[in-house]
């Protein structure tokens, strides 16, 4: 049935042209800027530079809030898919998980500037407590916490996707066959859900290597990631050779992580 | 199936409480007649009236849907296209390898989409602005209309094209009245997600978006690092309510799709 018909060529260019203009062709360009100074000289600096301890600390630290972050994201979301996959309603429970994602970023980093404010609510909260006053904004753990609230939605989706799928059969056979809830969740939920929870990995960890503005917003300039550093070096300083070689160490970053975290049986599409 | 007990609830109660309460904290304030969002004093509606009155701002909101709508339609027909010709390919390795590459952009940290669009703009002379917002919004939003449409193409049984093919139709009958039809949720699925997208991006646009054009996203950055406004707390008061319109409609649409008329499930 599928025909030699020439026109099927025809009618793919222009996401053929798509692909080459704005998947290979961003990535050629940011590899070649990378070779440059910024007088224009072709060079090998920003390499070396990048290898010098600022970097090395920076890639470093970032990697480590990053880690954070996935790792919190991740705790929270896994007993919450866990329990909406329970719920009566789970799809209309899931929507409602899912609709703060779709508030603006960056409303929702705002809210934060004012809920953690010296004289915002939390503050009040430790106050009556007792902990009294703390400086909650422009500190790590303000940073932590924000991106974590961003992240929970995108990393409960494939979580529960996968939840959801299992067999309850699956579950009745292992209680059957005698094992209790924690053997059960060890031996046979856990690993039906290690791609949702790898898929999770993936779509939080490599945005949180390069969130730029909430550690701007929130973390004034005490938190450095990697994006933050290309955000500076492209339109603050202006040098491109420099933002153009951290993008190609994130790019080569993000492609160790889709290794990581791709599953064996591969393909994004399931 | 058994009810959930005491302690699930609370965690799952937690959990939505913090999920919503900042949107509903800047909500809140949007009505205050004080200056922060600290000290409730009493209820107001100027500054949504701020909001309506600013015309700076207004333009930026059209703008910003007006770049939403043009960049999810264009990706949309493109990403389709896409989705097609991926789908028609015959050799494996070479439609993985396509599927790869359009999946580069939706796994790319914003910051190196939005530098390499920047390089790639300035070398070839796209002046920035509207034009250079618009083409990399339907740039980032292609894969996501592909990876939407593409199961829904896998999905269908090709015996349905065989089938058109032997009653006589032609290439371009069996495109309009059968896949295209037939993949009509994937696609509606892909635009409103392009939609959404292109509304919510900030790193992207702030990247090349030059002086003079600004994107609802852009501004509120801009505002926001200036300290509190409460006008912000209005227009998120707002867009919250669009959204939730906007939700509703597309859950609305969602099950409509799937009760009886569809051919499966």
């Amino acid at each position: 049935m599928r025909s030699k018909n020439p026109l099927r060529f025809i009618y793919a260019t222009p996401y053929a042209a798509w692909l080459l203009l704005f998947v290979l062709a961003p990535i050629a360009v940011i590899v070649y800027y990378s070779f440059f100074d910024l007088s224009g000289h072709l060079t090998l600096a920003n390499y070396r530079n990048f290898f010098t301890s600022i970097y090395f600390k920076l890639t470093l630290s970032s990697f480590w809030y990053a880690f954070l972050i996935t790792f919190f994201a991740l705790l929270i979301s896994y007993p919450t898919a866990y329990f909406l996959t329970k719920t009566k309603h789970k799809q209309l429970w899931l929507l409602l998980i899912i609709i703060p994602s779709w508030i603006n970023l960056l409303l929702k980093t705002y809210a934060f500037i004012g809920l953690m404010g010296i004289y915002g609510p939390i503050n009040g909260f430790l106050e009556a407590v007792g902990i009294g006053n703390q400086q909650i904004l422009f500190t790590d753990f303000s940073f932590v916490f924000v991106s974590v609230y961003i992240f929970i939605p995108f990393m409960i989706l494939p979580i529960f996707n996968s939840l959801d799928k299992i067999n309850p059969t699956l579950l009745d056979a292992s209680k059957d066959l005698g094992a209790n809830a924690w053997v059960t969740f060890k031996r046979v939920i856990w690993p039906m859900t290690t791609d949702g929870v790898k898929s999770g990995i993936q779509v939080v960890f490599i945005p949180a290597l390069s969130l730029f503005m909430v550690t701007r917003l929130i973390a004034g300039n005490k938190v450095m990631t990697l994006g933050t550093a290309i955000e500076q070096q492209f339109l603050v300083t202006q040098n491109w050779g420099m933002g153009s070689t951290i993008a190609v160490f994130l790019i080569i970053f993000m492609f160790l992580i889709m290794i990581l975290t791709s599953g064996k049986k591969g393909g994004i599409i399931k | 199936m058994k009810k959930l007990g005491i302690m699930p609830r609370t965690y799952l109660a937690a959990v939505f409480v913090i999920l919503y309460a900042p949107i509903f904290y800047l909500i809140y304030y949007s009505f205050n007649s004080g200056g922060g969002m600290s000290h409730f004093e009493s209820f107001t509606l100027e500054h949504y009236q701020a909001v309506f009155q600013d015309t700076r701002l207004l333009i930026i909101v059209l703008n910003t849907v007006i770049i939403a709508l043009l960049s999810a339609l264009l990706s949309t027909t493109i990403g389709v296209i896409g989705a097609l010709a991926i789908y028609f390919m015959k050799n494996k390795s070479a439609r993985q390898t396509v599927l790869s590459l359009n999946n580069i952009l939706i796994v790319s940290p914003d910051v190196i989409i939005g530098a390499s669009f920047l390089i790639l703009f300035t070398l070839i002379g796209v002046k920035l602005g509207f034009a250079s917002v618009l083409i990399s919004h339907i740039a980032f939003s292609i894969p996501i209309v592909v990876i939407m449409v593409l199961p829904k193409l896998l999905e269908m049984s090709t015996t349905l094209i065989d089938a058109a093919l032997d009653l006589g139709a032609s290439r371009k009958d069996v495109l309009t009245r059968v896949i295209l039809p037939y993949i009509k949720p994937g696609i509606f699925a892909g635009f409103f997600l392009a939609l959404t997208y292109s509304l919510d991006d900030f790193a992207v646009t702030f990247f090349v978006t030059g002086n003079g054009f600004s994107t609802l996203s852009v501004e509120i950055y801009s505002m926001a690092r200036t300290g509190i406004t409460l006008t912000i707390n209005a227009l998120s008061g707002l867009i919250f309510l669009i959204t939730m319109v906007l939700v509703l409609g597309y859950y609305i649409i969602g099950n409509k799709a799937k009760s009886p008329q569809g051919v499966k499930k």
